[in-house]
């Protein structure tokens, strides 16, 4: 039987360690992912989500199972980075477009980018454009406000309700959905290049991310 | 329902979270709004878009770390924590302490030259003794244990009157 994070977090409260595993392994790919959008640095998302799991561990003594568990990591994990890029401690270099790493399908493990000098090979013609778009995706994401920027995350991304992202940004489920509506709209501005030429429509295509619901 | 009204249910109608009745009025407006139309086609597109932008997995070692952190976070409280002050409160506890220690060392000099004077004859002695304040009433004083190696009462008369 699957138990659930409130019960593992209870788990965790009574002194058992191995519950504090089972919940690291379950969320550290959908936050290092959020993280990751949120501050645009693989290493930098890392350690912010390293200090989120630390924070869910340390205040374990004082878990009430009142919110739901992944509303209260990805609150912290919203603080941290929004406090993150304001500090500018995690604001990388200037970035052109076509910065390694933001190809699509690539992985960005901070070390040095696989496809330099890559003239000969074929096929690298389309993966330029492909990395033109993500960095594009990229740039238009990080151009949102900050409130607007994490709610797109966590409804395209994580794919979480309307309730937990609300709850998680402390605003009400109304003023959610008008922050998303303004935000898409703006992206359908900002990147009308792409989706005039969008591949075939998706109905919120699945990313293949851990859903956190 | 308006083109305004849309702001609030659009989203939810293209999730497929939108009631039945919101449905309905959505679709309605969708019939007659071209501008309204156009944009839930391209909400779709671009979600569709939005796809493009990978993230890269934790790395190997993220878990060990992570674990390496909790290990080094501190035992949760126990009952006796509540003794442990801070580091400040306890630097300044021991300075007390030490300061305390150091200034009643040097309260008891002046005892200390009676007991060098004790080995030093007699005279010299009551001498010393005798310049004492506290020894102003010799009769109670003499009957102390640390006072016996005085001379019997009349002595020290005797030999104070002719310096006098």
């Amino acid at each position: 039987m699957v138990r659930s994070d409130v019960q593992l977090m209870l788990d965790v409260k009574a002194g058992e360690e191995v519950s504090f595993e089972l919940l690291l392994h379950r969320y550290r790919t959908p936050l290092v992912h959020f993280l990751y959008r949120m501050v645009r640095d693989q290493a930098s998302a890392e350690d912010l989500a390293q200090e989120v799991f630390l924070r869910v561990y340390r205040a374990r003594e004082q878990y009430e199972p009142s919110a739901k568990f992944t509303t209260w990591m990805f609150r912290i994990a919203t603080n941290l980075a929004l406090n993150a890029k304001r500090d500018g401690r995690h604001r990388q270099l200037e970035v052109s477009i076509g910065q390694p790493g933001e190809t699509a399908g690539e992985t960005n493990t901070g070390h040095a980018p696989s496809v330099e000098v890559a003239d000969a090979q074929p096929g690298i013609e389309s993966e330029l454009i492909a990395r033109d778009r993500t960095a594009m995706i990229r740039l238009a994401i990080e151009a949102l406000p900050e409130k607007q920027r994490a709610a797109v995350l966590l409804h395209k991304y994580q794919e979480m309700g309307y309730d937990e992202i609300a709850k998680v940004l402390q605003c009400s489920e109304s003023a959610l959905k008008s922050l998303l509506f303004r935000a898409y709209e703006t992206l359908r501005t900002e990147l009308a290049p792409l989706v005039e030429t969008g591949r075939a429509p998706a109905a919120r295509a699945k990313s293949g991310e851990v859903r956190t619901s | 329902m308006n083109c305004q009204r849309m702001e609030k249910n659009l989203i939810a109608y293209l999730d497929g979270k939108a009631s039945a009745s919101e449905r309905r009025k959505v679709e309605a407006h969708l019939a007659e709004c071209g501008e309204c139309h156009e944009r839930a086609e391209q909400f779709r597109m671009l979600w569709g878009v939005l796809d493009e932008w990978p993230a890269p997995p934790p790395s190997a070692n993220f878990d060990a770390n992570v674990l390496a952190h909790v290990a080094e976070a501190p035992a949760r409280a126990g009952f006796w924590a509540w003794l442990i002050p801070s580091p400040r409160a306890a630097f300044a506890l021991t300075a007390v302490v030490l300061l305390s220690v150091w200034l009643s060392s040097m309260r008891p000099s002046r005892p200390s030259q009676v007991v060098v004077a004790q080995s030093s004859g007699g005279e010299a002695d009551f001498k010393m003794i005798e310049d004492l304040p506290v020894l102003e009433d010799y009769d109670v004083l003499s009957n102390f244990d640390a006072l016996s190696y005085l001379p019997a009462s009349p002595a020290p008369a005797t030999q104070v009157q002719p310096r006098l």
